[in-house]
């Protein structure tokens, strides 16, 4: 059995159900996080297991035993709260303390481990301060070493890096990583942040509307979101609107505006509705005539590592990635053309869905 | 802001020179308030502390000239000396039950959900529309020797006891009528309070009760502090509650002034006697509100 078990959680407020029928199931060590846009549910879901908010219908099993109605103050969680919930009126140095002080851990042990615990945040010269003297992400590293300190089994992180620049973010990454693997505790994370996501967890459960939709090893999220919604929210996609002509036992050919493209997709049937689901990266430049379409160039971003570039073509506009190799980037306006492998093509099923939600890129 | 540098460009007829003007609006803003409070309280205030250099002759009632002797007689006499204890002895335990009693009080009602928190926020204000004199004769009634408590302690076998005209009764009336005093900043901290940091305190292990102590009290201390020097500068200047519960023999420093006023119809000295609580109330309160809030400045900001 797993670890933390969360079966069929619903909470409602009102007419509103901020998480409906929600399991997940965390096993020991493992490192899972909660990715979604603002308000899907992702701290409701935190704060039900932490023993904040009640679930309205549902179970929650730590370590084999039922805490779903046990008080917040016999979990033994350690928590960062997504507003920081710092003590005020404490020092630095006595809000981490205070976790260590509540599990009557002596006072001569206490000090070196707040110490130590300072230091994993890069906060050693900030101890003798009061939270209303630290700049929002010295604030929210001060959480993270409070919650660190006392060594939970399961730590519990309310988007935890959010106010941190990009640096540090990847610093902390490492070392709540690093924790994770030598300490073996079990880790939920919310994040917006695909890409923090992405690199430290073991699984990534994708929540949209207070539902569940996916629950995957990062990368098989990336390569195979089950839904539209979850190919647009994670990362760029280029989603192209199609109707199935011909569909073989391996595979089909899908007609776009006209344009018949290859597809690895076995099980559609001819004259079926589907939507292409393209990333960026996996399209290539090449010269004019020498791809499946042919476009020109409308726009192109450099983004350091990567060039962006949107291709006018007869599909509409696309986003296409290429690594930035130091060779010499396509201008803008001239004609190109585009190839990709039809193995890189993702089908969904039905039609497109209204117009990408802008708001609902989440950039990362 | 244009980059030309408006110290040196001079000022082209018809624009408008960038000159530093003194700002007016505040000054318009707390205008009113300034006279007001300057006519209602600075000026008898004034008047009163003039008023009690004057001599006062006893023969003729007449008031004039220049003297100390007010303010010797108040300092040297042990009768007043034992007013004025009186006064801050009962002030100050008034104001201990009053944060005794009405912090949690505050706690609780912080706590409750919508409804009734209202229902109870009103329950709690409600004494405060009826007059002191009113609760203070409702107190009298009480508490005198036909009243229904001795009534109950007579039943009880326990026998007649005297209640009123006694320091308790006083202090009992007085936490009453300051309840709401104490409650109301009490309650408006704990509304500025972070649910979440409580919460904090809790996933740490603390029992809701270190919590309270550990977490809440300390940031709800700017709002004890106010509600405790509102509670003891009313209590110490009250005049109804003492001069109905009290009788003839227990004075606070309000009834004495009166009684120098209408009794004894020596201004200069009920004057003297109302500046010396002044500012001895005021050098309390300071002397509090500096030890406590000193202390915390730095924290809760
Ligand atoms: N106490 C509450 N009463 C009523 N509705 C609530 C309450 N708490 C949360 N909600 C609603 O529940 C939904 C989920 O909220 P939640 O805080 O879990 O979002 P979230 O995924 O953490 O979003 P974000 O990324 O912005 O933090 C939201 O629509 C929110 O308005
Ligand atoms: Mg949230």
């Amino acid at each position: 059995m797993s670890f933390l078990e969360l079966k069929n959680i619903t909470k409602r407020y009102g007419p509103l159900t901020a998480v409906g029928d929600v399991s997940l199931s965390v096993e020991k060590g493992e490192f899972v996080s909660l990715l979604g846009p603002s308000g899907c549910g992702k701290t409701t879901t935190l704060q039900m297991i932490a023993g904040f908010v009640e679930p309205s219908v549902g179970t929650i099993r730590l370590d084999g035993r039922d805490i779903t109605r046990a008080k917040a103050n016999s979990r033994g969680l350690g928590i960062v709260f997504q507003s920081y919930a710092l003590f005020p009126h404490m020092t630095v140095f006595d809000n981490v303390s205070f976790g260590l002080e509540m599990q009557r851990v002596p006072k001569g042990e206490r000090k070196p481990r707040v110490e130590e615990a300072l230091s994993l945040v890069h906060l050693s010269p900030y101890a003798k301060r009061y939270p209303r003297e630290l700049s929002g992400g010295q604030r929210q590293r001060v959480a993270l070493a409070r919650a660190l300190v006392i060594r939970p089994p399961v730590l519990l992180l309310d988007e935890p890096l959010s106010n941190l620049d990009a640096k540090l973010r990847e610093a902390m990454q490492f070392e709540l990583r690093e924790i994770q693997r030598k300490v073996g505790t079990t880790t939920v994370m919310v994040t917006h942040d695909q890409a923090e996501a992405f690199s430290i967890s073991d699984r990534v459960v994708v929540m949209e509307a207070g539902r569940i939709t996916q629950i995957d090893q990062p990368y098989r999220i990336y390569e195979h979101p089950e839904t539209e919604f979850i190919s647009r929210f994670v990362g760029k996609t280029n989603l192209l609107p199609g109707k199935v002509v011909t569909a073989t036992g391996a595979g089909a050919t899908v007609s776009l505006a006209g344009i018949s493209v290859p597809v690895e997709t076995a099980g559609l049937s001819v004259g079926e509705t589907v939507t292409l689901c393209i990333r960026p990266e996996k399209l290539h430049l090449t010269a004019p005539a020498g791809g499946l379409l042919t476009g020109r160039v409308a726009d192109r971003f450099f983004l350091g590592s990567q060039w962006l570039y949107h291709i006018d073509g007869p599909l509409g506009t696309l986003m296409v990635v290429t690594p930035n190799d130091g060779s010499t980037p396509a201008e803008q306006g001239a004609p190109v053309g585009l190839d990709w492998s039809p193995s890189v093509v993702r089908v969904h099923r039905g039609a497109m869905a209204e117009a990408p939600d802008v708001a609902l890129e989440v950039t990362g | 802001m244009s980059a030309s540098l408006p110290d040196t460009a001079p000022a082209s007829p018809g624009e408008e020179t960038p000159v530093r003007r003194f700002p007016t609006a505040p000054l318009f803003l707390s205008g009113p308030a300034a006279l007001l409070f300057a006519a209602l309280v600075l000026t008898p205030l004034f008047l009163t502390a003039l008023l009690s250099f004057n001599q006062f002759d006893y023969a003729t009632g007449r008031t004039g000239g220049f003297t100390l002797e007010h303010y010797l007689a108040v300092v040297t006499d042990e009768y007043y000396l034992e007013i004025f204890l009186r006064t801050f002895r009962i002030s100050a335990l008034a104001t201990a039950i009053c944060v005794v009693i009405g912090v949690p009080e505050a706690y609780i009602l912080s706590r409750m959900t919508n409804p009734w928190r209202s229902i109870f926020l009103l329950v709690i204000l409600a004494p405060l529309l009826v007059s002191v004199v009113v609760r203070a004769f409702g107190w009298s009634m009480l508490l005198g020797p036909e009243g229904p408590v001795n009534g109950a302690l007579i039943a009880l076998g326990i026998g007649r006891m005297k209640l009123l005209y006694s320091e308790g009764t006083v202090v009992v009336a007085l936490v009453h009528v300051m309840l709401p005093f104490m409650v109301i900043p009490v309650w408006t901290s704990l509304q500025k309070l972070d649910p979440a940091v409580e919460q904090a305190a809790l996933s740490f292990g603390a029992s809701r009760a270190t919590a309270i102590v550990r977490v809440v009290a300390p940031q709800i201390l700017p709002g004890i502090l106010s509600g405790s020097l509102i509670v003891f500068g009313l209590s110490a200047s009250a005049f109804a509650i003492p001069g109905l519960l009290g009788g003839r023999r227990l004075k606070m420093v309000a009834t004495v002034v009166y009684d120098q006023y209408l009794s004894d119809l020596n201004w200069p000295m009920g004057a003297a006697v109302a500046v010396i609580l002044l500012a001895a109330n005021l050098i309390i309160m300071l002397t509090y509100h500096r030890m406590v809030e000193g202390h915390y400045r730095r924290r809760l900001g």
